[in-house]
């Protein structure tokens, strides 16, 4: 929420509202109101990626999110997961260390345009080149939200933002060409319109082993729209409805977005490669041999480990005397 | 509650006990090991890149990960990331990656992570001196990142020191849930010297103080000025929340001025209530002294020099080596400050801990600063005639 947006006015702290909304799972609903302007984007794919944990029936207990610093980042906050609000970009060398220490966590960073691609950019290709197991799901609002709606390396050419009130001059990354061409394994890019379709890929990309990425076109329609006089959010809509275009598979060298042009969406990338730790692991074990093991059990544990099996084996005898063919 | 701090014996994989000669890089990545870090993402900078090669290489035998990252701010944050997956981390670097690191280390703080750094110091500013030796981050490591904060600090005096005290770190920042540094330099870094590692069993190690209550009641944090709340990880089922805003004990953001004065008492006084548990000084000759060196890390070596020669030119002159630089011992500083003539403190740095050494002294006695522009160590002349001068 921009300094410039006024202060939202709901009136959602009505208890039974809160237990009995179906978010209630997700959401850390003791936090409600939340902080985004109405029309903001950023709370269509919360919505998605719940429902896409709903229906991918995961162990909720084994995902955790991480955010960057901006109105996204601050989607970490509101989640019913382990969920981490770290610092401006560097959401995904936290989530890699996460993941690392704790390869059974389920890795989701959502974060804005800004905070993955601008000041985290460097970390952005990193975690694609090394195909860092984890799923990322980019706000794309062509703006810095939270700061008050100033360029980013998303911002279309000739866009106006408040760092370039005379229109902004540089062009703008597209992204799934930026991951693709970086290493990312999958990559998709949908608007803020197409809540089902993003479920669908949030979906896949969870269940994808490797670096997935999201791309979700969505209006902030404080700044960037007020700014640049393109309506409320639902003006947003139109331009998404008219000018989205599902294009599967296409080279992700074609899919940049100019000013108020076509956005082209669908999965452009999904394909098969060893994550980081499937490399490491498969390669440590060709060269130690079998008895490597990645966070091995110590000697300690191994002999705390034995010791219970055996006073357990005391206890229940028979079973154990069966089972080894007596 | 459970008992804490919860200390056990090393793990025995981790710990290559016998004699050996060894330099203070390769020093502090065995104590690492021995402490039971197993995960430790760095990127390469002279003069500690010996430790990040040293960690890679032992990583597999001992079943950990080391990862190098795109540069210093992946790789400290993937260490707090780490973290909250459970491990004991550590990351090691130099003047330019420790001042990438800062932002970081205030995230660490403010998350209340517990985790190691070793910033093996060369000359500075900017990238300054690669390849030799200073002590000019003194007080970055102390101020270095924005707000206010607390974190401890060590030097070690040698490779036998960078063992000893890497085991001390990871159990200081378990204990206070807090970022320990440890201050070595160039040239102990690089000083081949005898490091005798002990068998597992005689190493202390400190647990994560981790929580086994209910899952309802679990809260991250604890502002209880003490040492902080017990942990979880992250796949533990008790889905909690981190942040580096200011928040209450359920890890959720309060946003008030309020809020951050609970938080930032806490985060202040576990360290300030603890100092005199937490610090930890080598001295001599303190009982009768006239004139007083402070000193630490490889300044020390050099100073004790110094002051063996001014004791058999018959002045009274005691010595005193600060393993913990912060907390900054100021009790023991006041105290000597009102029954000595003059304190002496040579550093590699152009005056930094003496600062901290006048504040104490709050003008009881002289202090005199034998300063330096690092590069190199002192030569004990220059201290011997600071403790000629404060006998006068
Ligand atoms: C190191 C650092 N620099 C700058 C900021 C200020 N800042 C906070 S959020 C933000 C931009 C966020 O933009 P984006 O990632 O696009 O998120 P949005 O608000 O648009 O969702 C900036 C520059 C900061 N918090 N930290
Ligand atoms: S991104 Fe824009 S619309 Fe959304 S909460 Fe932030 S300022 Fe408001
Ligand atoms: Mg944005």
């Amino acid at each position: 929420m921009s300094e410039l947006s006024p202060t939202p006015e709901y009136s959602l702290d009505d208890n039974a509202f809160r237990e009995q909304n179906p978010m209630a799972e997700f959401l850390r609903m003791e936090r409600m109101p939340h902080i985004w302007c109405p029309g903001c984007g950023i709370g269509t794919v919360v919505t998605s990626f719940a429902e896409a944990i709903k229906a991918g029936g995961y162990d909720m207990d084994k995902i955790a999110v991480v955010s960057g610093i901006g109105c996204t980042g601050r989607v970490a906050g509101y989640v019913k997961f382990d969920s981490f609000h770290t610092t401006h970009g560097r959401a995904i060398p936290f989530a890699t260390g996460l993941k690392l220490a704790n390869p059974e966590l389920k890795v989701v960073v959502i974060s804005g345009d800004g905070d993955l691609t601008s000041i985290g950019g460097n970390h952005l290709i990193h975690a694609a080149r090394r195909n860092m197991d984890m799923t990322v799901i980019c706000v794309n609002n062509f703006t810095y939200g939270m700061t008050g709606g100033q360029v980013t390396p998303t911002t279309p050419t000739s866009a106006n933002a408040s760092t370039t009130p005379y229109g902004n001059t540089e062009p703008a990354f597209s992204l799934p060409f930026l991951v693709d061409a970086a290493g990312a394994t999958y990559v998709a890019r949908w608007t803020s319109l197409h809540a089902r379709n993003i479920t669908k890929s949030i979906g896949e990309a969870m269940k994808h082993r490797g670096f997935s990425f999201i791309e979700v076109i969505s209006p902030c329609t404080t700044l960037y729209q007020r700014r640049n006089r393109l309506g409320d959010g639902v003006s947003a809509m139109e331009y998404y409805r008219e000018d989205g275009e599902i294009q599967h598979g296409a080279d992700t060298r074609t899919v940049d977005i100019g000013y108020q042009g076509k956005i082209a969406m669908g999965k452009f990338v999904d394909r098969p490669r060893d994550t980081y730790l499937d490399a490491v692991v498969k390669h440590l074990t060709s060269v130690i041999g079998d008895d490597y093991e990645l966070y091995g059990k110590t000697p300690m544990e191994k002999k705390a480990e034995e010791e219970a099996r055996k006073s357990a084996a005391g206890k229940g005898e028979s079973a154990d005397i069966c089972e080894d063919g007596c | 509650m459970a008992e804490f701090p919860k200390i056990v014996s090393a793990d025995p994989k981790g710990v290559l006990t016998g004699r050996h000669f060894m330099d203070g890089d390769h020093a502090l990545a065995e104590g690492a090991l021995a402490a039971g870090c197993r995960f430790f993402a760095g990127y390469p900078i002279t003069p500690s890149t010996e430790t990040a090669e040293r960690f890679a290489e032992r990583c597999p035998e001992v079943g950990g990960l080391f990862i190098q990252m795109e540069d210093e701010i992946a790789s400290i944050t993937a260490n707090v990331g780490a973290v909250w997956g459970g491990k004991k981390v550590m990351t090691v670097t130099s003047g330019p990656g420790f001042s990438l690191m800062m932002e970081t280390f205030g995230l660490a703080a403010m998350m209340e992570v517990p985790m190691v750094i070793a910033d093996v110091q060369r000359g500075g500013p900017s990238t300054g001196l690669p390849t030799l030796t200073a002590q000019q981050d003194m007080m970055q490591v102390r101020w270095g990142s924005h707000g206010d904060y607390r974190i401890i600090a060590l030097v070690p005096d040698s490779p036998q020191e960078c063992f000893d005290l890497a085991v001390e770190a990871f159990n200081l920042s378990e204990i206070y849930r807090v970022p320990v540094f440890i201050m070595t330099d160039e040239t102990v870094g690089h000083m081949h010297e005898k490091v005798v590692i002990p068998p597992a069993e005689e190493i202390k190690v400190v647990e994560r103080n981790w929580y086994t209550g209910p899952k309802e009641e679990y809260r991250p944090y604890k502002f209880d000025g003490k040492h902080g709340a017990p942990m979880v990880k992250a796949g533990d089922g008790y889905r909690f929340h981190s942040t580096g805003l200011t928040h209450d004990e359920r890890g959720y953001p309060a946003l008030t001025a309020e809020d951050n004065k609970k938080l930032l008492t806490h985060l202040i006084q576990k360290i300030d209530n603890n100092a005199d548990k937490i610090i930890r000084v080598e001295e001599s000759g303190l009982e009768d002294a006239d004139i007083v060196v402070v000193s630490y890390g490889i300044t020390s070596r050099i100073a004790i020099r110094a002051v063996q020669v001014a004791r058999e030119q018959g002045l009274k002159v005691g010595f005193l080596r600060l393993i913990t630089v912060w907390p900054f011992c100021e009790n023991k500083i006041r105290e000597l400050a009102g029954r000595v003539k003059a304190i002496v403190v040579p550093e590699l740095n152009y005056g930094q801990i003496v600062l901290e050494v006048e504040r104490a002294a709050a003008g009881k006695c002289k202090v005199i600063s034998v300063n330096s522009c690092g590069g190199a160590v002192h030569d004990p002349e220059e201290i011997l005639t600071a403790i000629m001068e404060g006998a006068k």
